[in-house]
């Protein structure tokens, strides 16, 4: 089956070591975790992981419930790419004397819709959010100036549907 | 209501003792009072304890923490309660890991508990630390490390909750040596509820009727009983709705014993070493109802040539089976001990005397071709099926049979009659040489009253020979057949038919056995001619106490009927 990129979300409780357990599934499938986020979620002590893979659908559906299977997992999905609003954000930073010498790096930053967050005398940071090709072809044209940094976060995402994890939650609390 | 709940609290009478008491107290308030074990650095403590309470607390100290899992195991299988394993640090916890996949991916279930080195050296490779949460995730159902005393009560409550619900499985908790040493105000309240963990999903009854739907308008059906049925304690639901059905009905080598071997609706084991009939019916019945097991790839061989034919009705408490390896057109999740009586309830009484007949006219097409070969052989040399078979005469299949991994296993399995649940106890999943020996000293330990024969090859006996130490030391009556062919026969049967006989590594050139079970002041007795084998068999089964009979097996002999790796189950070889 072909495969393609599933972002696959995990609410679980906040406990030390989730993050081994639950790389073990990916792990243990031998499926590459392409980009991971975890964060703090709207519900209080629920945590979820953002996970990119690329994966077959059947290979998802049986994920999903692997995952679920670990104690600590309340609850999985899986979406398509076109089922999640996503985004990821970047870091650049770069020689600050290069922001005067070489005029194009601010026309730049400008038609990126990028932001510079920090100057200094030796060294100028901006932040980048988007998808991943916009962050690439912001990379692509500040590589030949020199990039001192370069770091990109892992993706978070909404999906278009809803998930239902407080409505559940509310089920199991009755 | 909470201020009830904080007068109630109050009435209970708080005790403040050290962890290592504590970890006591958990063990006895879940109803265990025996443990296996091995002691070290990081799990003193907890050890003091169990030597105070010698009055009320059996600790078995095995030769080798693999040992004592299998141990572990072995009594959790008998009895279907959990067993609990102790060990200490680093390589006290390490040893058990083969334990620990073993058990979890037989759905075993266990608490093992680890000592470790204190808090303040976590992370430090501090002598014999190790890692072993990172270790044994993958093969844990739930893993956890305590490194406050006051965890104690809470986390040991949610391990045995963990451990026994839903589909049963390995917890480990990890207990640094400050916690044990640590007070803490006990009070012991029993876990039944964690809010991420949904241990029996709720039947869906649409999903039953749809199932024995298919059930009635079934031509020609066919079941396959898993482990999950002895499991959920269900043999008796299951035999009911198998006799109103007249379904034929085979089992995985885990199922075995889950119903009596003469029944007349059981037709055998599916496998690559199973029967003839429900290997080559499984690619002809037109209903395939799976009750309780996985699809196993030894069950399956090529999945894509498995059962196509066939409607499948798939039957778990475990969401993430169905569907996983095997298409399910029906799967009813929920627990068995549930839904198995509203299926039986919903379906029709019927006979499939016809279709039975064809399997009993295979059975005899493989008598004739294999199983008689083995029982009344022309070779000189004993066989095992025909030592099976001498045992199955004085135990009139009463018995535990505990079997290792390799051709005696399977032997064991096709060959051992079984009248009660819970007396095939064999490593299905990770195939653990070595399983045997201990296994059948936890057998014996929970099912004293029951005769337990371990039977065993001459390559997985020698990889825990060292628990006849255990034997001899708690005086264990533990029946021990080794089926001694010099080889490592299932590897040497690969290596005869898919290597042109080049027999890397399986001779084995082996010591005297006797001699050793006598230093260990084990009964015991070698037969090689066939008039000798019911007598000795007769005589080891009489004895009181421990005994080990070694029987010489023909060197080069092989398990049939076989499905080839690779091959539909409908191409199973008889030779």
């Amino acid at each position: 089956m072909e495969r393609q990129l599933y972002t696959i979300s995990i609410y679980t409780e906040n406990n030390i070591g989730l993050l081994t357990r639950i790389s073990t599934v990916f792990l243990k499938r031998h499926y590459n975790i392409e980009s991971l986020n975890v964060s703090a979620t709207e519900i209080d002590n629920v945590h979820r992981f953002t996970i990119v893979t690329f994966i077959s659908t059947d290979e998802a559906v049986k994920l999903i419930t692997q995952l679920e299977k670990q104690i600590e997992v309340i609850k999985a999905y899986y979406h398509k790419e076109d089922e999640v609003i996503y985004h990821q954000t970047s870091l650049f930073k770069i020689k600050s004397n290069l922001l005067f010498e070489e005029k194009e790096i601010q026309n730049i930053i400008k038609h990126s819709s990028s932001r510079i967050v920090t100057i200094n005398k030796e060294f100028f940071a901006i932040e980048k959010s988007g998808r991943e090709q916009e962050i690439k072809e912001l990379y692509d044209q500040l590589l030949p100036y020199g990039i001192m940094q370069f770091v990109k976060s892992g993706r978070v995402s909404v999906s278009k549907t809803e998930m239902e994890i407080t409505k559940l939650l509310k089920s199991i609390k009755n | 209501m909470e201020k009830l709940e904080v007068l109630e609290k109050k009435e209970v009478k708080k005790e403040t003792i050290s962890g290592a008491e504590a970890v006591v107290k958990c063990l006895l308030n879940e109803g265990i009072d025996l443990v296996y074990g091995y002691p070290g650095g990081a799990i003193m403590p907890v050890y003091d304890e169990f030597y105070k309470r010698k009055d009320e607390f059996t600790h078995i100290m095995t030769r080798h923490e693999q040992g004592a899992i299998h141990a572990a195991q072995g009594m959790a299988r008998a009895t279907g309660n959990v067993g609990v394993v102790i060990a200490t640090s680093g390589p006290g916890a390490t040893n058990l890991v083969t334990g620990i996949a073993d058990a979890q991916i037989d759905s075993t279930p266990l608490v093992c508990i680890t000592g470790q080195v204190g808090a303040h050296l976590l992370g430090t490779d501090a002598f014999q630390e190790t890692d072993i949460i990172s270790i044994s995730t993958p093969v844990t159902k739930w893993n956890y490390q305590i490194t406050d005393a006051k965890e104690i009560p809470e986390v040991l409550a949610k391990a045995f909750y963990i451990a026994k619900s839903g589909r049963p499985g390995v917890v480990l908790i990890d207990i640094t040596k400050n916690a044990q040493f640590d007070k803490l105000d006990f009070e012991y309240k029993k876990c039944n509820h964690i809010r991420s963990y949904v241990p029996v999903p709720k039947y869906d009854l649409s999903k039953i009727k749809e199932a024995a739907e298919l059930i009635n308008n079934a031509k020609k059906p066919f079941i396959i009983m898993g482990q999950g049925v002895i499991l959920a304690k269900a043999e008796q639901y299951f035999k009911e709705f198998i006799e109103k059905t007249g379904i034929p009905t085979s089992q995985t080598a885990l199922g075995l014993s889950g119903l009596e071997t003469n029944h007349r609706l059981n037709v055998g084991m599916v496998g690559m070493h199973g029967h003839y009939a429900p290997n080559k019916k499984t690619n002809e019945c037109d209903v395939l109802i799976a009750i309780g097991m996985r699809f196993d790839d030894r069950v399956t061989g090529n999945l894509s040539k498995y059962a196509t034919q066939a409607k499948v009705i798939h039957l778990d408490i475990d969401p993430a089976e169905i569907s996983k390896n095997v298409k399910a057109d029906v799967g009813v999740l929920g627990d068995i001990k549930e839904t198995l009586p509203l299926l039986t309830d919903y379906v029709k009484a019927k006979e499939h005397k016809v279709w039975l007949q064809q399997f009993k006219d295979l059975y005899k097409e493989e008598y004739k071709e294999v199983i008689k070969d083995q029982l009344s052989p022309s070779k000189k040399g004993l066989t095992m099926g025909e030592s099976l078979e001498a045992i199955n005469k004085y135990t009139k299949g009463d018995a535990i049979i505990v079997s290792d991994v390799g051709q005696h296993q399977m032997f064991a399995c096709r060959y051992a009659k079984f009248n009660k649940t819970r007396s095939n106890i064999t490593s299905g999943g990770l195939g653990t040489m070595g399983f045997a020996l201990p296994a059948a000293i936890g057998a014996k330990v929970g099912m004293p009253n029951r005769e337990v024969v371990a039977v065993i090859g001459d390559g997985g006996y020698q990889m825990t020979i060292q628990e006849l130490g255990t034997i001899f030391q708690h005086k264990m009556a533990v029946k021990i057949v080794v089926l001694n062919n010099s080889f490592l026969g299932m590897v040497r049967q690969w290596q005869e038919l898919f290597f042109d006989k080049r027999y890397a590594s399986t001779e084995m050139v082996n010591p005297d056995f006797q001699t050793i079970a006598k230093g260990y002041d084990i009964a015991c007795n070698k037969v090689s001619k066939r008039e000798d084998l019911d007598k000795s068999v007769k005589a080891m089964l009489d004895h009181d106490g421990a005994y080990f009979l070694e029987i010489i097996i023909e060197k080069e002999d092989n398990v049939f009927p076989m499905v080839p790796t690779g091959a539909s189950v409908s191409d199973i070889r008889l030779k």
